[in-house]
């Protein structure tokens, strides 16, 4: 049997007298699409900390393709293969779009030198990709501080797949994005990602888009996996309803 | 491609200033030597800002540089004015990149501070050697060129040369950089470290990078302040040396090369003439005129024509060259 791309064992972590994550045990088989749900504070969040290297967890082991990455720092996770967009949007702001994704490739490269352009074909090749894929192509030349939340979110995620990671994290993807717009939003994230071959891993509040954009869900309450299984299950299940959805069970 | 041509132009320009230097009169080939070699240093410290660093301590490795440049003479028997700048340049880089790691791990206020009690540090230890001549410091032999002695009516010109090669490609070397993988990781840094992390990169050897190359244009400068002055003393790595070098690269802003330059001349300029009308205030005409470029110009100089150009260029070429000055 093949190990599973991520597994996270009996992971605990508490800050003072919350359990913000407490026996966690998730395995994500390479390829799949899972949504992380739960109330605020349950600890998805943690969650996702812990596994990016943000967070060291105060008990458990995290494993990346069977690989221990528990203690080791966020630039050597991301380095593995672990990359993830932010909940507010980590960008560099007084660069140009095209400049962020042009850092971004430069830095998954490996290739820290003080002469070889940045903007050499290879780079460009690439962040011009990712510009179509995630159709920012209009806004290239623009500032991230002139963009609107909706673009820095997109640009945040075209970031975090610049190199082209094994597991992608998406905080809270659709977050500021007014509700008219989370639908086409989540589309052209998704869109953009079927080139790719990423895992994906992807915390949300919004069980409509929880149900048209994942294979499986993970649910959380009080720092513990309270479900786990496929969209409808998991959504049906009468703790998530009492604890995450809200609403009573059928 | 892009820096085969750049380098075209600077050599371009090199010349023409070389030619340039040979109808301007002794005082301001002095004036604009000096403002050259300041300029360097003042250069390193726009770097570092770029790259989320700054330093109040930068007259450390002008020092250095310029100590370095005063000693080859009886230390190793070198005299070549070329020589004895570079081997300032390199020693400077070498101090810097010792105590680059160690700074790297700090940012903001406390890497500026640690800058500072690094420099004077040093300006403790050169004020108490006798080695070094104390506070008196030490008389800088006359250089020579390739071999041949600068006799009193030439040397001054051809110091200017020297300076101006040693200028121009320094300035070429750092556009490269610019635009380079580091150079970009360095602009990302100072706006969002964070990020730089999370995508894999070393924000901490980004700045130390930084650092080195800060010290290596500090030494170069102080160098060739050495052979242009003919002295060296404590004086140089002193925090009101470092201050003024902070002066011009407020004045110049982080956005031009060339500005730092035109900032460093503009300042030489002032002071000499504040100083020739009102010699016990000129200190005041100083701060009036930074108070200006503050209220008037808060990114510097630089954002005169660095704006326009890059207000020209946005349409056709959206990529980094509209960033590079």
């Amino acid at each position: 049997m093949t190990a599973p791309l991520l597994s996270a064992r009996g992971l605990q972590k508490r800050f003072g007298a919350v359990v913000a994550a407490d026996a966690v045990n998730i395995d994500v088989p390479a390829g799949q699409r899972l949504s992380v749900i739960g109330s605020n504070g349950a600890g998805k969040t943690t969650f996702v900390n812990m596994v990016t290297g943000y967070l060291k967890p105060d008990e458990g082991e995290i494993r990346l393709e069977d690989r221990d990455i528990t203690r080791l720092s966020h630039r050597r996770i991301a380095g593995l293969g672990i990359c993830r967009s932010f909940q507010i949007p980590q960008l560099c702001l007084d660069l140009t779009v095209l400049e962020n994704l042009l850092m971004a490739v430069a830095a998954a490269g490996n290739r820290f030198s003080l002469w070889r352009s940045a903007d050499d074909a290879e780079h460009r090749e690439r962040a011009e990709l990712l510009l179509k894929r995630f159709s920012l192509m209009a806004d290239a030349a623009r500032p991230v501080s002139e963009l609107a939340g909706g673009v820095r979110k997109l640009l945040d995620v075209a970031l975090a797949l610049a190199r082209r990671p094994k597991l992608l994290m998406l905080d809270e993807p659709t977050s500021g994005v007014s509700a008219d717009e989370k639908f086409a939003a989540m589309e052209r994230v998704m869109e953009a990602l079927e080139g790719e071959a990423a895992t994906v891993l992807f915390v949300e509040h919004d069980m409509d888009i929880v149900s048209r954009f994942s294979q499986r869900v993970i649910a959380f309450y009080s720092g513990r996996v309270i479900a786990d299984g496929a969209p409808a299950e998991v959504l049906a299940n009468a703790d998530v309803i009492r604890f995450v959805t809200g609403g009573t069970a059928k | 491609m892009r820096a085969a041509k750049s380098f075209a132009v600077a050599v371009a320009l090199a010349f023409a200033l070389a030619a340039a230097g040979l109808l301007a009169p002794k005082w301001l080939l002095f004036l604009a030597t000096m403002a050259a070699s300041h300029a360097l240093a003042v250069l390193g410290i726009v770097v570092l800002m770029r790259g989320g660093g700054a330093s109040f301590g930068q007259g450390m490795f002008f020092a250095i540089g310029a100590y370095v440049a005063a000693m080859m003479p009886h230390a190793l028997g070198i005299t070549d004015a070329v020589l004895r700048s570079l081997l300032g340049m390199v020693a400077a880089g070498v101090v810097a990149a010792v105590f680059a790691p160690m700074l790297a791990r700090y940012r903001g206020i406390f890497f500026a501070m640690l800058t500072l009690a690094l420099s004077m540090v040093l300006y403790g230890l050169l004020s108490k050697s006798s080695a070094v001549g104390g506070t008196d410091g030490l008389t800088v032999a006359k250089p020579t060129l390739f071999g041949m002695l600068l006799t009193a009516e030439r040397a001054d010109y051809v110091l200017f040369v020297v300076t101006v090669a040693l200028c121009v490609l320094a300035s070429w070397a750092i556009a490269v950089y610019k635009g380079s993988v580091a150079g970009l990781l360095a602009q990302a840094v100072r706006a969002n470290s964070l990020r730089v992390e999370y995508l894999g990169a070393s924000s901490q050897r980004s700045l130390a990078t930084t650092f080195v190359l800060c010290g290596i244009l500090g030494g170069l400068g102080g160098a060739i302040t050495a052979l242009v002055l003919g002295h060296v003393e404590p004086e140089f790595t002193n925090w009101t040396t470092s201050g003024e070098f902070v002066f011009i690269a407020v004045l110049a802003g982080q956005q031009s090369v060339a500005a730092v330059f035109v900032a460093s001349l503009l300042l030489e300029i002032v002071r000499s003439f504040s100083n020739l009308y009102f010699p016990n205030t000129w200190q005041l005409a100083l701060g009036a005129f930074l108070l200006l470029v503050i209220l008037f110009r808060p990114d510097g100089i630089g954002s005169l024509w660095a704006v326009r150009r890059k207000a020209r260029m946005a349409p056709a070429a959206p990529a980094l060259q509209e960033r590079r000055a």
